[in-house]
Formats: structure tokens, sequence, C-alpha cells
């Protein structure tokens, strides 16, 4: 007999959805003034679980002017010890709601409860802990004495990750003195949402935080907005190039943080088990809706075969299903159009030559949702291995030499993430100096830390989220004229 | 008794450490500030810009991987022989921007003094920009700034040498590679840099200079798919600054931003630095 | 799933060969063995799932004790428990085996008859301390006693000074020894300290012909922790691809919640699959687990938590 693992749902009693949500302008909720809205559903089940509010032009500039209300007469001469304590405060409120944000991330994103609850919300918190403690201590980030704050932080964020990217751009924009106004992705507003609650249980100064709901247009409006200082962005490398052109000539500060089609390179002498281990999470973590997602294998010949075996039958034992089922790996595609996108590009790989293998499993008849899938026969030259999927496929791809591997690896206009599995402590460092990657994960892969810088080469954009590095994203650095100053 | 008749000097570009004519033809007519007729120069075109960048991506290989310490010594041997022909750069910084005697030594002297000052960040930058990261968890991470690549510049129009080298000393300290168009009306202290260049130990293609018009050649250059940043100082004029901006979004350039009226005598900030590395960082599991 | 054969070119018994082979195989990285362990401790199971396996986990425990103060009377009472280990219900399964010295063998064969095994812990337990001939008589002492499985320990000096054909010949020897009995090969993975050793160690124990590979002797710090038995795992995982043969796993020591038992037995699922979801192939070392999974089985069965006084102490 086998091992059936009964069904272990989180209980959705600890979140209360309401039925319709405004925008968090100064403080407080309000209506869109053009009165537009739009529907926030699960993607595991195509249930409608709230009415949004579109912000429209006029919104928009009722938040900047928020902001910078706020900036002008209480953040900005605001001490850096105060700032922190409420950094602290947001830090403790997230923990404390830490399973009711964990659901309601599940619920909005469809991603597994076992990774909201054990991955994103922590890191929620870490990095406002993190970045509370920097909120006084500014001058000793090599920045100078007294760096000063920008001033409005335009910030426009993904639905792979809502709360976490959430975090990673509203904690070092107030550790650092700025106020912001916050658009989360159309497809998952909740936990921004829910954070605006948080924002006043923390008595946070109105205006300090502003959330403004809608999409693309709304987006636009926010960061073309004259009062805006400076704007950090999180998404398509196609987005963040628009958003490049819209604030050219503007004086207006950047930063991107884009798409990416990292390497993960096993070598032969790699530790096996846990480079697999490594590769599924690689790949397979958030569904591959993850812009540094180790969505090429590169693995060397000699041991191409036991290694795409050894793979195919970790892939059997993933689990996918009902997101909010603690024992679920593979949650649901984020969206209908995002699971459009993933089977045109594996049609293309289809069409291509290249061989699918999807992992055996039941896909659930409402929702959306796609197998975990392996292309092999793949070569540089396929779409596959070029652009970026954002789903659960991995290509692979084979090398001969070290030199051979980095050549592949770097042959990408993206820069984000890349992976090296080795046992040859020097052969690490070696690769790990030559690969034209922001991060380099050397025997793991897909590991996050506030105080670990995050951020790309090339066309996976410019600047950095976390650490000593982040912070110069948020600060008005001397002499300073590259957009992207504080890299 | 007459004068001497002088030998007249055609001046070149210099790309990947030869010194070629515009592949055009082209020149133009440099003036001091006086109004008389210095130099014909060569007037630079996009393809002497595709070249260049040719050059500059063959030259980032080695620069990039050399040792820190080796490239503050060869940055150090610039100013070494920059000090041998300092008679030179002053009559041509003199010449160019009309300045007296001793305004033109000091300009030259700043320039020499420049080179020191980043030669000596070389094997320093690491430490400063770079960190040791203290994760939640049991791992080894590491950050380090990393040369951005290929940099385009435009140098400051006003101070002819001792911007020009303001702007490229820090590009290349760090590893990346640079083309940089001169001042337009005052290319001549960076012609003779070229000549001190070539003599010393910068290996060909690390710096590339043009000389002609930036509002041609940096269209091309802020669009080319194998340029990695713009450093836009030297650009005056406002709109040609956003064109290039928006250009550059194509492939996602880092872009430093126009810089006018700048006292060039002030000691650097690292933003110049700052500008062009990435920041990389590595993870890897301690365990036995 | 059919899985190809693991391209593995097997060595043969002399010592170049052996240490080639078992340094050649993929080292373990820690950190990496222990985030999968730790992703799947967070596995929920529940209901019928949860009373599944602890039913399996019943079945699959060696009642042990290994005591300097074990008496006749001591093991009478434990094979009593062994075969029905909760008197007031007579759906709980017997145990796998019980586990006891070599002298004490006849006497729990007595109370158990051939309905369930018999191990006997062998070799000059716990250290493995004497000399080969000693050892050898100490495993047919208990084989003829009436022991059915022979639980012995590697000399663990010899294999952390590299010599490892020394190893590799007295598991040989003691297996003859054995005759019919199966053997239990137990590494102390404790001592071995990296998980490297342990693959090495699991290898070295199958190619030599051990029919379980056992994590610990219980008398040593760490015992069984669920990244050396994932370890273990993945080792008889590779040995079944590449010889066929499929060999059992004994986690002992340290290990005594339901909670525990039944992260092991989710380990066991997800790293060699279902068909070593048996006594056959997988075992608990212990001697206070079985009472929690009583106690659990009570709880589930009555739908309120019970008390130690309603399990039996020995």
């Amino acid at each position: 007999m086998s091992f059936e693992y009964a069904p272990a749902p989180e209980s959705r009693s600890v979140v209360d959805i309401a039925s319709s949500y405004g925008l968090f302008i100064g403080g407080e909720f309000v209506e869109a003034s053009g009165g537009g809205t739009f529907k926030t559903v699960n993607p595991a089940t195509e249930e409608v679980l709230a009415e949004i509010s579109e912000a429209g032009a006029d919104d928009v500039d009722r938040a900047v002017r928020a902001a910078r209300a706020a900036y002008e007469d209480v953040w900005g001469p605001m001490s850096g010890r105060d700032r922190a304590k409420y950094l602290f405060r947001i830090a403790r409120l997230v923990q404390e709601r830490s399973r009711e944000l964990a659901v309601l991330e599940t619920l909005d994103n469809g991603k597994p409860i076992r990774e909201s609850r054990d991955v994103d919300i922590p890191l929620v918190a870490a990095h406002f802990f993190y970045h509370a403690g920097w909120a006084d201590k500014l001058g000793h980030a090599g920045y100078g004495a007294d760096p000063r704050p920008l001033g409005v932080a335009a910030q426009v964020i993904p639905w792979n990750f809502p709360l976490l990217m959430l975090a990673w751009k509203i904690a070092p924009a107030l550790a650092c003195g700025n106020t912001v106004v916050l658009k989360p992705a159309e497809t998952t507003p909740l936990t921004a949402l829910a954070f605006a609650d948080i924002c006043r249980q923390a008595d946070l100064p109105p205006g300090v935080v502003n959330i403004i709901t809608g999409a693309g247009e709304t987006g636009r409006l926010l960061v073309e907005h004259p009062g805006v200082d400076k704007v950090a962005f999180t998404g398509s490398t196609e987005v963040g190039k628009a958003i490049m052109r819209q604030v050219a000539g503007s004086g207006k500060r950047l930063t991107l943080e884009l798409g990416g089609k990292a390497a993960n390179i096993v070598f032969e002498d790699a530790p096996l088990d846990q480079a697999i281990e490594g590769v599924v999470n690689g790949i397979f973590f958030n569904q591959g809706h993850v812009c540094c997602a180790g969505s090429r294998l590169l693995l060397q010949e000699s041991i191409a075969e036991e290694a795409v075996d050894a793979l195919k039958r970790r892939l059997g034992t993933l689990r996918l299903g009902d997101p909010l089922d603690k024992n679920t790996d593979i949650g649901a595609i984020n969206s209908a159009a995002q699971l459009a996108r993933i089977d045109e590009l594996v049609s293309s790989g289809e069409d291509e030559g290249a061989d699918r293998w999807s992992a055996p499993c039941t896909l659930p008849e409402r929702g959306w949702w796609f197998a975990p899938t392996v292309f092999t026969g793949v070569t540089q030259a396929h779409r596959i291995a070029r652009e970026e999927i954002f789903g659960p496929v991995l290509s692979v791809l084979t090398f001969r030499t070290p030199d051979e591997a980095v050549e592949k690896a770097n042959n990408t206009p993206y820069g984000l993430s890349a992976g090296v599995w080795t046992e040859k402590g020097s052969r690490i460092l070696w690769m790990a100096e030559r690969l034209r990657a922001g991060i380099v994960w050397a025997n793991t892969f897909n590991r996050f830390d506030p105080a670990s810088p995050f951020g790309g080469y090339k066309e996976s954009g410019f600047g950095r989220e976390g650490g000593i590095q982040g912070l110069g994203a948020y600060l008005a650095v001397d002499d300073a004229h590259d957009v992207g100053a504080g890299r | 008794m007459t004068d001497r008749v002088e030998v007249r000097k055609t001046y070149k570009l210099f790309v990947g450490g030869a010194f070629p004519r515009s592949e055009s033809g082209r020149t133009y007519e440099v003036v001091a500030a006086d109004g008389t007729f210095l130099a014909n120069a060569a007037k630079g075109s996009r393809k002497d810009g595709r070249d260049a960048v040719l050059a500059a991506r063959k030259g980032f290989g080695a620069w990039s991987a050399a040792t820190a310490y080796n490239r503050g010594q060869v940055l150090y041997r610039v100013a070494e022989i920059m000090e041998g022909r300092s008679a030179q750069f002053a009559s041509d910084v003199m010449a160019a921007e009309g300045l007296d005697t001793e305004a033109a030594a000091r300009q030259v002297e700043a320039a020499i003094d420049r080179w020191v000052w980043y030669a000596g960040w070389t094997d320093k930058l690491a430490q400063v920009l770079g960190s040791a990261n203290q994760v939640a968890g049991p791992y080894f991470n590491f950050s380090v700034p990393e040369p951005t690549g290929v940099v385009v510049a435009v140098a400051p129009q006003d101070s002819s040498l001792l911007g020009l080298v303001s702007v490229i000393a820090p590009i290349v300290a760090t590893g990346s590679t640079v083309i940089v168009i001169a001042s337009t009306a005052r290319p001549l202290p960076a012609i003779t840099l070229t000549e001190a260049l070539a003599t010393s130990d910068v290996p060909g293609g690390v710096i590339n200079v043009l000389t002609g018009d930036p509002a041609e050649i940096m269209p091309w250059l802020a669009s080319h798919a194998d340029v990695n940043a713009l450093d836009l100082t030297g650009v005056t004029d406002a709109d040609l600054a956003v064109t290039l901006e928006r250009e550059a979004a194509g492939t996602v350039k880092r872009v430093r931003g126009p810089q006018a009226d700048h006292d060039w005598y002030a000691t650097p900030s690292l933003s110049r630095l700052r500008s062009f590395v990435e920041t990389k960082t590595v993870w890897h599991p301690m365990g036995t | 799933m059919t899985t190809p054969p693991l391209e593995l070119s097997l060595p043969d018994a002399s010592p170049g060969s052996l240490r080639r082979f078992l340094h050649g195989l993929p080292g373990v990285d820690e950190v990496g063995a222990n985030a999968r362990v730790a992703s799947l401790g967070t596995r929920s199971i529940k209901n019928d799932a949860k009373a599944w396996a602890i039913d399996l986990a019943i079945r699959m425990v060696d009642l042990t004790t290994l005591e300097g103060m074990d008496t006749r009377g001591k093991v009478r009472a434990m094979c009593a428990k062994a075969l029905r280990p909760d008197p007031t219900d007579a759906t709980v399964p017997s145990v796998a085996a019980v586990c006891v010295y070599g002298d004490l063998v006849a006497t729990a064969r007595e109370v158990v008859g051939d309905r369930i095994h018999v191990a006997a812990v062998a070799t000059a337990f716990p250290s493995g301390r004497s000399s080969l001939d000693v050892k050898l008589m100490d495993t047919r002492d208990a084989v003829a006693a009436g022991a059915d499985e022979i639980d012995m320990v590697i000399d663990r000096g010899a294999f952390l000074s590299g010599d490892l054909a020394l190893v590799h010949d007295e598991i040989v020897a003691v297996k003859e020894a054995c005759g019919t009995a199966h053997l239990k090969v137990i590494l102390e993975t404790g001592e071995l300290r990296t998980l490297d050793n342990v693959r090495r160690a699991s290898w070295l124990a199958m190619l030599a012909g051990a029919d379980f590979i056992k994590t610990s002797t219980g008398k040593v710090t760490p015992a069984a922790t669920p990244p050396v038995t994932l370890v273990m795992l993945e080792a008889v995982r590779d040995f079944e691809r590449a010889t066929g043969r499929r060999i059992g796993v004994k986690a002992a020591g340290g290990i005594r919640t339901s909670k525990d038992a039944i992260k092991y037995l989710v380990l066991v699922n997800e790293t060699v699959g279902d068909e070593w979801l048996t006594p056959d192939l997988f075992r608990f070392g212990a001697s206070t687990l079985l009472n929690d999974l009583l106690l659990q089985r009570q709880r589930m069965a009555s739908g309120h938590y019970s008390g130690p006084d309603y399990v039996t102490i020995d």
C-alpha cells in the first residue's frame, strides 16, 4: 500500500477579505475618483476574492501629494532613531499576523502555503527588521556622514512575491527617510492592502506609505508623475525598458530589477543529490515565477543522462494541487495570461525540436495549472533557452569544459543569477568570477536574505536591493548623476 | 633669415591601441580659444564608433581579468608618462582653453594627480564597496564590485584635459573599458593623451578616443547592444541627453547623466567609481 | 517509474579499488541535505494517513533493550509487549523484532517463537574493539542461540584511518558467520561525523553483503538523525539501481515520538519510494518510541488524549 497523504489544508478562517477595497492614501482608505474597479481572483479556483479600485490620474496625484506632504512635514525631519522604531513595529506586526498574511498571499497568488508561510512572510519580517536597524546608522553606510533621502519614491512591484517585493521596496525607502507610493500588481493586491492596515496599526504617520491599485496604466501615471523623485520597479524587462524611456531626462533616480534566464551549472563532481534538489528548487520554486529562476540547466555531458534521470524521478514526487494544502509543492499559475504565455513558449520548444517531458500529475479542473516540465535536447538557439518563461519549465543543455559552461551561461542578454555545483573549491571561485550575474549561488540556489544584495547585470536591470549596497538606491549620494546611483 | 616650415601633424583617432583615420575620411577644423587655426582633427563617424566598441569589448576580457594591483600600476604609469610630457600638455591646454601658463600648468598637474588618485583606488575598491554579508543561515556570503563592461563616455566640453581624465580614469580603474568622445572644440589635449597612452602600458582597446560630434556618433553608441553603459558628462544639449537615455533603454544600459559646470579640481567622491561597477553576490553553504 | 540502471562499475575488494570507488561517489553537501530534510519535515500527515503511518511504524519497530542491567525477566516482559504492544487492543500489530544482547537471545526466542524476529547485537557491540575471531564467535553464538538477525558494528577506527578493506573484509566474514541470519551493519554515524563518510560507509557495507545498514548503536550521540538517514536512503536507492538488490535501512537511537517516526516515513517515501515502506526494508531501533506510537493510536481511536498510565512500561 502506498503512503497517501490525507489533505492538510490551512484554514481560510484566519483571513477576512472585504468585498471591495479602496486606495490607501494619506493614512486612510479612499474611493478611487474615477470609480473604476477590477477583480482579483484566486488562481487555484478562479473564485473572485474582492473588488479592487483602479487608481486614475487624480488618485495618483493625490497619493504623490500625500507622500510629499508626509516627507516634508513628518518623515523627512524625523530622527533616524524614531523611523527605526516604526519599522521595528511593522516587522513585529508582520510576524504577529504572519499566518493571516501567508494564507492571503496563497489565496491571491496561488503559491503553496508551505512557501508563503516558510519563505515569503518570514523574509518580509526579516527585511523590515534589517532595515529598521539601518535607519539611525546611515552615516556609517559609506554614503557620507549624513546622507539625505531622495524624497518621494514611486514603486511598482510584480505578482510573483507580492508582499516580499513590497518589503524589498518599502523597507529601505522608509529606513532612508523617503516616503512611498507603491502600486502592487493588479492580480495580487491583497497583501499590499493588508500591509496598509499594518501601517495603520503601527501608527505610521499618514502619507508615509500610500498604496494605490491598478494595472499598467496606473503604474505609468505614477512613474511619470512630476512629483516623484525616485522610481523603483521590479518586473519584466519589457516594462522596465519602457519605464527607463519614460523617466529619461526627468532627473528621477531609477532602479530596475528585471527578468533573467539563469544558468544552473552542474559539474560531474557535484554533490549530486543536493544539486538535483537545487535544480528543482531553482526552477520549480513558486511555479517558476521567479526572475532569478535557474531556468537553464547546464549539465556536464559525463553526468547528463544520470542527472536527467534523477531529476525526473525527483519531479515525480512533487505534489501539485491546492495551494492551501500544507503538503503542496507546486501551486497554481498566477493568471490565465501567464498560463497562455507558458503554453506558447512550451509549444515553441516542441516545434523547435526539443524533447518535452512533463511530470505525471493530475491537474485540477478549475484554476490555472501547469505540470513541472523538462526539455532535453535544447540548444542555445531555441527560444526556450533564451526567453524568460516565468513558469515551471526547465531547459536542459550540456557542456564539456568549465570554459564552455561559462560561455553558455553568459550567452544571454540577462544577468541576474547563476548557479554552480561542484565540490572543487577553486573551480567555484573561478566560475563565480567569470559569471556575469548579480547573484551566484554555489552549491545552493534561490537563497534570499535582507543582508544580501540582490540585482542584476545587463538587461536584468541595475541597482541592488538589500544589504549596505541597497541603501544607495534611496539616498541622495553626493555628486551622483547616474540614474542607478548607489549600486 | 626665414622661419623653418613646420611639420604639421595629421590628427587621427585612437582605437584598439592604433591610430586609424576616420573611416569616413572627414576632418574638422580645430581652432584655439583666440580663434587661430590649430589643426584638422578626424571627424569620427558611426562606423568609427562601431569599430571602437569592437576594440573595447576585445580589450575588456584581459583588462577586467587583470589583477587590481596590475591595473593600478598601469594607471600610475600613465601619470609618469604625462609628467614627462607636461610641457606639451600645458601648451595644448593653454591653446585650447586660452589659459595663461600658470593655469594651464595647474590643470596638467591636476590631471596627472587624478591618474595617481584613481591608480591608488584599483585595489581598494572591493574593500570599500564590497561586503561580507551576515545572512541568517549556514552560508558564506560576500559581495564584490565588478566592472560593468564597455562604457561610452562624452568628455567635458570645457575642461579639455582634467575633465577628460576625470571621466576616463574611474571607468578603467575598475576594469571596464572606455570609448570617449573628446571635447569637440578642444580635442588636442585628448589627442596628446592618446600619444602618451600608446607608449604606456595601457593595453590596446582599454581606452579608445574619438574626436568629432557627439550628436552624430552617440545615438549609434547609445543603441549599440554591446555597450553596457553611458557616461553623458560632456553632453551639453539636454534634448540629446534625453534621446540618448531613451536609446540606452533598449538594452538597459547604465546611464550617468550630463554634468555641466563641475569643479574638476575638487577631490572626487566615489560616485564615478560606483557608477560603472556591478555588485556581485556569492553564496556558499558552510558544512562538513 | 522504471529507471535505467545506474552506470557504475562496482569495485572488487582490493584496497585500491574500494578506495577509488568510495571516494569517487558524489559528495554530500551537508547544508543542502539538512535543507531537504527540513523541507520534508514540514509535511503534514493527518487523519487516515496518520493512522496508517502509526500502524506501519509499530510494525517497523525493533523493540530494544541493550543495558548492562538486562535480565531474563526484563527480556521476557519486553518480548510479551513486542508481540502484543497494547493488551487492551488486539488490532495493534506486533513489532518487527526484539533486539537484545547475545546471551539473552535464547530467552527472547523462547517467548516470541517464530512470530517475530529476534535480533542480536554482536561483534563486540557497541565499540567493536576486539579481534575478528572474537567477533565471529560472538556472531555464531548468537545465531546458534536462535537469532535470525545480527546487528554488527563496523570498525570505525579502521574506517577513519582509511583501512576500508579491513572494514569490508570484516563485514564479509561476519556475513558468512551469520549463515541464513540477516545482517544489519551498524555504521555508528555519530562517530563517522561527516555525511560524506556516511555515504561511503553505506556503500562499503552494502558491497560487503549487508542486508540492512543501520545508523547507530544508540550508545553514541548523535544517534539517528534525519540527514544521516536521508543519505543512507539515497545510498540504498542508488545501490538498487546499480545492482538490483534492495537493502534495508534501520534508524536507531533518539527516535522517541510518533511525530519523529512519521517524519522518517515521509523521508523514506519521498527518497526511495513506498517500496521501502515495509518492515523488511525499514526499521526503527527504539525502546521508548513504541509507547508514544501507542498513545497516539489511542488518541486517534478514542478522540481524546491518552496518558502514560494507559500504556505499559515494559
